[in-house]
């Protein structure tokens, strides 16, 4: 009970750096969410009639994530700096896997009989892939969207080792003043907010999902 | 011979990588308004050539007349939306509903929405289905049949002229299958449209086309005829091969029993009493006869030794008519009703259920024998 109450203490007498390291965070997910799944599901759209194009951003998109994530925030360093740009570029990268994959998965889990029928009633190109195969795989690619945006939440924790701020700070400083006062309450307020960020994430996204995919699939 | 309304010209389809070609100088004329059915052996290129005529695939070589004109080259898109197209699959939007699914091509013709909503209604009910029921319903929550029913109708959803079906009742149970058959021959005496009908089921082509193309490897016609004609008279072994031993029982489902010579068996019409009918199947010279109502409506077969052994009346003796047959009804209906009689013999009524006379086994068995006779010299 202690615990809490002290967490609770610590909480309140800093509101406005925890809603601003918070917001951090949020910045994080949204931007890398956004721009991976631009990049994600436009190859896999460009790339869904050529086989080898698609193994091989499949297999490039898997590099990345096969990368230890401390090395690859560093990497960057040299080239952006420190701060948001490197944790950026990092998180981008991470977050095009899921995406891509389950793009992949959900245009090609079309039934060809589908298509063929589509086509054989006069549907241009992109008519077939606008009205056909986007609104049938969209419940696979977007899950594939709320992965990488978990995946970032979790990941963006690291984003602090090269200034780059987000939830992960109260982590490092608490861990850093260890077994000081406050130094525990600081590591749970990051785990907390982040879990919490995690789980509204999460449900958003699959309201998301029900509002938009089509009866008829559901 | 009508202008035909689509014309394949030595047309050849190499796939890439394949060295032989799936269709080899292929010349295929489809006259308006009837069904011609291309069947033959798995992979002889059925299919493939049903999709050179919507340009589905691409001809290596050749040409494709559409109502006179060469359309080997032009928007295929736009080729294809004036030809329905169904296939074994069906392959139904599962996100769309019905009525979305057979305004698909409507939709894209651009038609009023007005336009659009009466024609899927007109559309569901020429396809037996009761539109206020199906219209919002998705496919997943169709039968078989039903989404079968569905894909013909998005076929016909802008009034194409033509028709193209890959095996379109391949994938359902044959009893439903027969129904659907008879229900698109049904549907086709009305609205008169160019069907070319892919199937590897000869009893299917007999039933369903007008003419048959058989084809061989390559899509080699191996003969292009009527029905009657090709079962009759095969032009050669693979045919005959193809065709399989019951050929000539199958031109039984293609007669009618108009087409035969019906038995003028004796009658005795109502009302008459016991040693009437006794005296009249005398004179007659015979032993039994049939005995019709006033109306001359077929009751029963009475027989001398029933008349003789029972003092019942005439309305008990001998045994009743069960099984009638109509002018319409094909040979293979009459073939099965005599074999539900032990008479061999069935009696045959018009349309409002007069007598006409009696088909028999042997008038029957005489018809296909003569036939098979006839084919000899033709
Ligand atoms: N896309 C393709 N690429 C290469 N070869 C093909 C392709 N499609 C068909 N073929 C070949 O062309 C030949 C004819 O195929 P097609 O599908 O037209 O046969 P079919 O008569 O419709 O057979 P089925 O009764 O089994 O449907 C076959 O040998 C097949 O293997
Ligand atoms: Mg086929």
């Amino acid at each position: 009970m202690d615990g809490i109450v002290n967490w609770w203490d610590y909480l309140s007498s800093r509101w406005d750096l925890v809603g601003a390291t918070l917001m951090e965070t949020i910045i994080y997910v949204v931007t890398v969410t956004v721009s991976a799944g631009v990049l994600a599901i436009v190859t896999g759209i460009l790339t869904r009639n050529r086989p080898f194009a698609k193994e091989m951003s499949l297999a490039i998109a898997s590099v990345f994530l096969t990368i230890p994530s401390l090395a690859l925030f560093t990497i960057f360093i040299p080239l952006v700096g420190l701060g948001f740009a490197p944790s950026f570029i990092a998180l981008f990268l991470y977050a095009i896997l899921p995406i891509l994959r389950n793009t992949v998965t959900g245009l090609d889990s079309v039934d060809p009989s589908v298509l063929e029928s589509a086509r054989g009633m006069g549907l241009t190109k992109s008519q077939v892939l606008l009205q056909v195969q986007l609104p049938l795989a969209w419940p696979v690619m977007l899950a594939g969207i709320r992965v990488a945006a978990l995946l970032t939440v979790g990941i963006s924790a690291i984003a602090t080792l090269v200034a780059g701020g987000g939830l992960g700070d109260f982590i490092k400083s608490g861990l850093a003043r260890l077994p000081l006062p406050n130094s525990l309450e600081a590591i749970w307020t990051g785990v907390i907010l982040s879990l919490a960020l995690a789980f509204t994430i999460d449900v958003l996204l699959r309201l998301l999902g029900r509002v938009t995919t089509p009866a008829g699939v559901r | 011979m009508p202008e035909p309304l689509i014309d394949l010209q030595d047309v050849t389809k190499s796939y890439p990588g394949v060295e032989e070609p799936a269709v080899k100088s292929l010349n295929l004329a489809v006259e308006p308004g009837e069904i011609l059915v291309l069947v033959g052996p798995s992979g002889c290129g059925k299919s493939t050539t049903l999709r050179l005529i919507n340009r589905m695939i691409q001809p290596t070589s050749g040409r494709i007349i559409y109502e006179g004109q060469d359309v080997t080259k032009s928007d295929p898109n736009e080729l294809r939306r004036r030809m329905g197209y169904v296939i074994q699959q069906i392959g139904l939007f599962p996100h769309r509903t019905i009525a979305e699914n057979i305004a698909t091509v409507p939709k894209l013709l651009k038609w009023p929405k007005k336009r659009i909503r009466e024609r899927v209604d007109e559309l569901l009910e020429i396809v037996s289905m009761d539109p206020s029921i199906y219209r919002d319903r998705y496919p997943s929550e169709l039968s078989g049949g039903q989404a079968q029913r569905v894909g013909v109708a998005r076929a016909l959803g802008a009034d194409p002229d033509v028709l193209l079906m890959d095996e379109p009742f391949g994938a359902i149970d044959p009893i439903t299958r027969d129904r659907l058959q008879n229900e698109f021959l049904r549907l086709q005496a009305e609205l008169k449209k160019t069907i070319v009908f892919v199937t590897h089921d000869i009893d299917e082509a007999v039933k369903m086309g007008d003419r048959i193309a058989i084809l061989r490897d390559q899509s080699e016609i191996a003969q292009l005829d009527k029905p009657e004609v090709i079962l009759t008279d095969p032009a050669d072994e693979f045919v005959e091969n193809f065709l399989g031993s019951g050929a000539v029982l199958k031109t039984l489902t293609l007669r009618r029993v108009r087409d035969i010579d019906l038995d003028p068996m004796v009658t005795v019409k109502q009302p008459v009493h016991r040693g009437q009918a006794l005296a009249e199947m005398n004179t007659a010279n015979t032993t039994t006869a049939v005995l019709l109502d006033e109306q001359d409506h077929p009751l029963r077969w009475i027989d001398e030794r029933a008349l003789n052994s029972s003092t019942s009346s005439l309305d008990r003796a001998g045994r009743p008519i069960t099984v009638q047959l109509q002018p319409e009804d094909t040979l293979q209906d009459a073939l099965s009703a005599m074999l539900q009689t032990s008479s061999g013999m069935s009696v045959v009524v018009d349309g409002r259920g007069k007598y006409l006379g009696c088909c028999t086994i042997e008038s029957l068995a005489g018809l296909l024998l003569n036939q098979g006779n006839g084919s000899e010299h033709s």
